[in-house]
């Protein structure tokens, strides 16, 4: 028994089928339960007040961003690697999460910048990353539906992805060389001192861990409908042969 | 690999082959740039190392999707592609050629253009050095963008949105010299940096070029 096994579409869609109603259930429960937590239960920031309140979707929806480009990246090298569809399916299913979720991240942090720094946007390095990492989400995207033959476009997607990977860490580095930040640094890495605060630190951590069940389960879904879609494809096309 | 390299220039430079294009494109940048924010000094010398070295970026981006395309177009990639010299030299002699069209030329020309927009003394060989240095990036980043789109029938839109952001770093690092440079700061590390982007586009990309090609031949 090993995952590779699940590379094969019939027994990746029996397994998928089999947990994605759990991964969903799981999903909703923690997303509710800690945005609700989260939002009534907890005090205000002695500073920020009520707009602390917009870290419970600001900062795991920037964490998705990050980690789902990481989950394409691998997903890229085992199609390239190994030619298994789904794992090609799979990364170009992430891709349209990540962009909102990069969205979502920017839209959030421009809506908490305005009261917190007074302006929507400033040129601080971690923002312009987003944005370029935004930008090569676009690019991705805009790849895949350019071009009609899928293997061929799994395959130059994936190229794009690992060559896109080394130069948006080089871009990140590039942006904190170029230019001093007003955001803070990293709030939720196990090994610092300082962090957010036991009050936040619980529901929002349990938002993280929905958000990531959330993104499992987008994932799983928009692979299950390419499989499928690809399925009918097939089933079509041998029909007018027939 | 030295014919192509002959061949590619020749074509640059007799068939229209937009050699004067890019050229012409970074004079009217230049141009244009103090029409749009007006034409005191003051306002004009500290963005001037940017708007050159934004006006160097897109000019080199002009050209890029006739790169592949007319070799594609004319069965010339398929030979290229059973020819003795692996498709990766093929992919650095390409992105050579282009860079001493484009790029070479844009260095040379940005030190009188840039007094079109008071750049201060100073930053003067900075900006031609960074040029040179950092353009080959930019030809060989774009060879590869221009590998990926080369089966597209619309592909110079995509190809920017795809190159572009690729362009970031050298960008930063590109423009970091020179605004140094104009205000006398030490240039090393942003200079050694930008350096090191290009040794690194130079060793790698042609690979990933010629990995994007074999799968577009396919």
């Amino acid at each position: 028994m090993s995952i590779w096994e699940y590379a094969n579409p019939r027994r990746f869609m029996a397994a998928s089928g089999a947990v994605q109603p759990y991964v969903w259930g799981l999903a909703i429960l923690l997303c509710a339960t800690g945005l609700i937590w989260g939002f009534f239960f907890t005090p205000e920031d002695f500073r920020m007040g009520h707009s602390v309140k917009i870290i419970y979707i600001h900062v795991p929806s920037a964490f998705l961003a990050i980690n789902a480009w990481f989950m394409m990246l691998v997903a890229s090298l085992i199609w390239l690697i190994r030619r298994h569809h789904v794992s090609a399916l799979a990364a170009r299913a992430a891709a349209p999460i990540g962009l909102i979720m990069t969205a979502v991240a920017l839209i959030t942090g421009a809506i908490w910048g305005k009261p917190m720094w007074g302006t929507y946007w400033e040129w601080d390095p971690r923002l312009t990353s987003f944005l370029i990492l935004f930008l090569f989400y676009l690019g991705y995207v805009a790849l895949w539906s350019a071009i009609e033959q899928q293997d061929q476009a799994a395959d130059l997607t994936s190229i794009l992805c690992l060559v896109g990977t080394v130069f948006a860490v080089l871009s990140r580095y590039a942006a904190q060389f170029w230019n001093q930040g007003l955001h803070q640094g990293a709030s939720l890495s196990l090994d610092a001192e300082e962090n957010v605060a036991d009050v936040f630190w619980i529901p929002l951590v349990i938002t993280l861990a929905g958000f990531v069940f959330l993104f499992v389960a987008l994932v799983l879904l928009r692979t299950r409908t390419e499989i499928r879609r690809r399925r009918l494809h097939a089933i079509s096309l041998k029909e007018r042969l027939a | 690999m030295l014919a192509l390299l002959q061949r590619d220039l020749r074509l640059a430079l007799r068939a229209g082959g937009g050699f004067g294009l890019g050229l012409a494109f970074f004079l009217i940048l230049a141009t244009l740039v103090p029409l749009a924010v007006g034409p005191q000094p003051d306002r004009l010398a500290p963005i001037a190392p940017g708007i050159l070295w934004l006006g160097a970026l897109l000019a080199c981006l002009l050209s890029l999707d006739r790169l592949w395309a007319l070799d594609a177009e004319d069965g010339s990639l398929d030979l290229l592609a059973t020819a003795p010299v692996p498709l990766e030299g093929a992919a650095t002699v390409k992105a050579l050629a282009h860079w001493i069209t484009t790029g070479l030329p844009l260095a040379v020309i940005a030190a009188p253009l840039s007094l079109l927009l008071f750049l201060p003394g100073p930053a003067l060989p900075w900006l031609a050095l960074s040029l040179l240095l950092g353009t080959p990036a930019l030809s060989w980043i774009g060879t590869f963008g221009a590998a990926l789109t080369v089966g597209l029938k619309r592909g110079s839109l995509l190809l920017s949105l795809l190159v572009l952001p690729l362009y970031v770093p050298t960008l930063v690092f590109g423009a970091e010299v020179v605004r140094r440079g104009a205000e006398g700061l030490p240039v090393a590390t942003p200079l050694a940096l930008l350096a090191g982007i290009t040794l690194g586009c130079i060793a790698l990309l042609p690979f990933a070029s010629a990995a994007a090609l074999r799968v577009n031949l396919r």
